[in-house]
């Protein structure tokens, strides 16, 4: 199984690689965000600094949702989806590799925008980059755990790229609020404690759904 | 054989009208807050028909995605309509209320903020539901997300509670149950009885009327091929 994984995996990275359109789009749609929120603070406040992590995670959600987007319009457009699904394999296997890709792709981005933004909106994650590198973790999974579900979803709706937010944000309201919570108490250089709480959460969120969208899935793209 | 229509509907008339005669005759006018008070006997019941319909939702769709039958997903769809209606009833209500009482429209407590999810939850299913062409695919797509949504609810609580924790903000009011006067306990437990009554109502007729659709869409079908 974890061949399989693996060889659809690199059948997305390979794509992704000859052309590097998503993540391209990716990173710079999300330097404008930084430019745009910037705008809706008065010049010179001093509030940036204790938006910075809500920027942080509005700019990733966006981003990452615009990647997600993508994750099954090409395999069904392309009636590349029908090939896979005729493969001799377990429908999980095409969920997972897909899960991966996601992972991987938002991953890379958020890696190269964090120090970006740590230069635009002043603050510092060296001393902490332990923890950090954990939430990111931890919330990056669970936003592409439930953003392949919903992609596979909403691909065959009318309004493909309107419908993955209308799905996806209310259902990974934990996620964001665990992660922002936790990136500022990280910025703020608080306690291990207080930043285990909200990963705790995280973990949770993380476990039930990758259980719960691994079993749904094969009911998503049954045809 | 119309049970819903010969003895359910009658019943539920006679209910709402002294329904109404509890809440605005027979329950005493609160002390503090007037006669303000008495939409809590709308509000919550509201919230628990929003609470019965998305467990209605919750346990057809599974039922629909095991045994793959017709029925249980009329029954989750209906669900899901009055489920969007109560809630918006539930968060209209609530303001209404808090004006008065609270001074300020709404607040972001975690009642309130979880409610405003739920909403965006039930409004979502709905919308995928009609933005999927092929009906079958849509019910089951829809069973999906409904079955997600339900596991997401009490986590989506548990995160805004302890995010409103750490943003202390002043105690208004107290909790609405505490020390009810027993005629406005007879008022309240019959006005959630009359609203039961009336979602079994309304869940009967909206699947009676899906049911009349799908088997004139057969017909349609029949006839035109």
């Amino acid at each position: 199984m974890i061949a399989k994984v693996g060889v659809l995996l690199w059948k997305d990275i390979l794509s992704e690689l000859r052309t590097k359109e998503l993540i391209f789009s990716m990173l710079v749609f999300s330097l404008m965000v930084a430019v745009i929120f910037n705008f809706s603070f008065p010049p010179g406040s001093e509030f940036i600094k204790d938006a910075s992590p809500g920027i942080l995670w509005m700019t990733f959600i966006f981003a990452g949702l615009l990647g997600m987007n993508r994750s099954f319009v090409y395999e069904v457009d392309t009636g590349c989806l029908q090939g896979l699904m005729l493969a001799p394999m377990d429908r999980s296997v095409i969920y997972i590799s897909k899960l991966l890709v996601n992972f991987i792709f938002i991953g890379t981005v958020e890696l190269i925008v964090t120090p970006l933004f740590a230069i635009f909106f002043d603050f510092s994650i060296i001393d902490s980059l332990g923890p950090f590198l954990l939430m990111l973790f931890l919330s990056t999974l669970g936003f592409s755990v439930i953003g392949t579900l919903f992609s596979a979803i909403a691909v065959n709706t009318k309004t493909r790229e309107v419908m993955l937010p209308i799905l996806h944000f209310p259902v990974v309201i934990p996620i964001i609020i665990c992660a922002v919570q936790a990136t500022s108490a990280i910025f703020q250089g608080r306690e291990w404690s207080e930043i285990w709480n909200w990963l705790k959460i995280l973990i949770a969120f993380d476990i039930i759904f990758l259980i719960l969208a691994i079993l749904m899935f094969e009911y998503v793209i049954e045809e | 054989m119309n049970v819903s229509k010969s003895i359910l509907g009658p019943a539920l008339f006679v209910c709402m009208l002294v329904n109404l005669y509890l809440i605005f005759m027979f329950a005493p006018t609160e002390s503090s807050m007037g006669q303000i008070q008495r939409i809590f006997y709308f509000h919550v019941p509201t919230a628990w028909v929003s609470g019965l319909s998305l467990f209605v939702l919750f346990i057809s769709s599974i039922l629909y995605l095991w045994k793959k039958q017709r029925k249980y997903d009329i029954v989750a769809h209906a669900a899901g309509e009055i489920g969007v209606l109560f809630m918006t009833m539930f968060l209209v209500t609530g303001p209404i209320w808090a004006r008065p009482v609270w001074n300020i429209w709404w607040d972001w407590s975690p009642r309130l903020t979880s409610s405003l999810v739920l909403w965006f939850i039930f409004v979502a299913y709905l919308m995928l539901r009609n933005f999927v062409e092929n009906e079958e695919k849509g019910a089951r797509l829809a069973a999906v997300f409904a079955i997600v949504g339900f596991v997401d609810v009490p986590i989506v609580y548990m995160s805004i509670r302890l995010w409103a924790d750490i943003h202390p903000r002043p105690v208004i009011g107290g909790g609405e149950s505490s020390g009810l006067h027993p005629d406005m306990k007879i008022a309240f437990y019959f006005s959630v009885f009359t609203f039961t009554l009336l979602f079994l109502y309304l869940l009967i007729q909206r699947v009676r009327l899906q049911k009349t659709t799908v088997a004139i869409s057969e017909m349609k079908k029949q006839i035109a091929y």
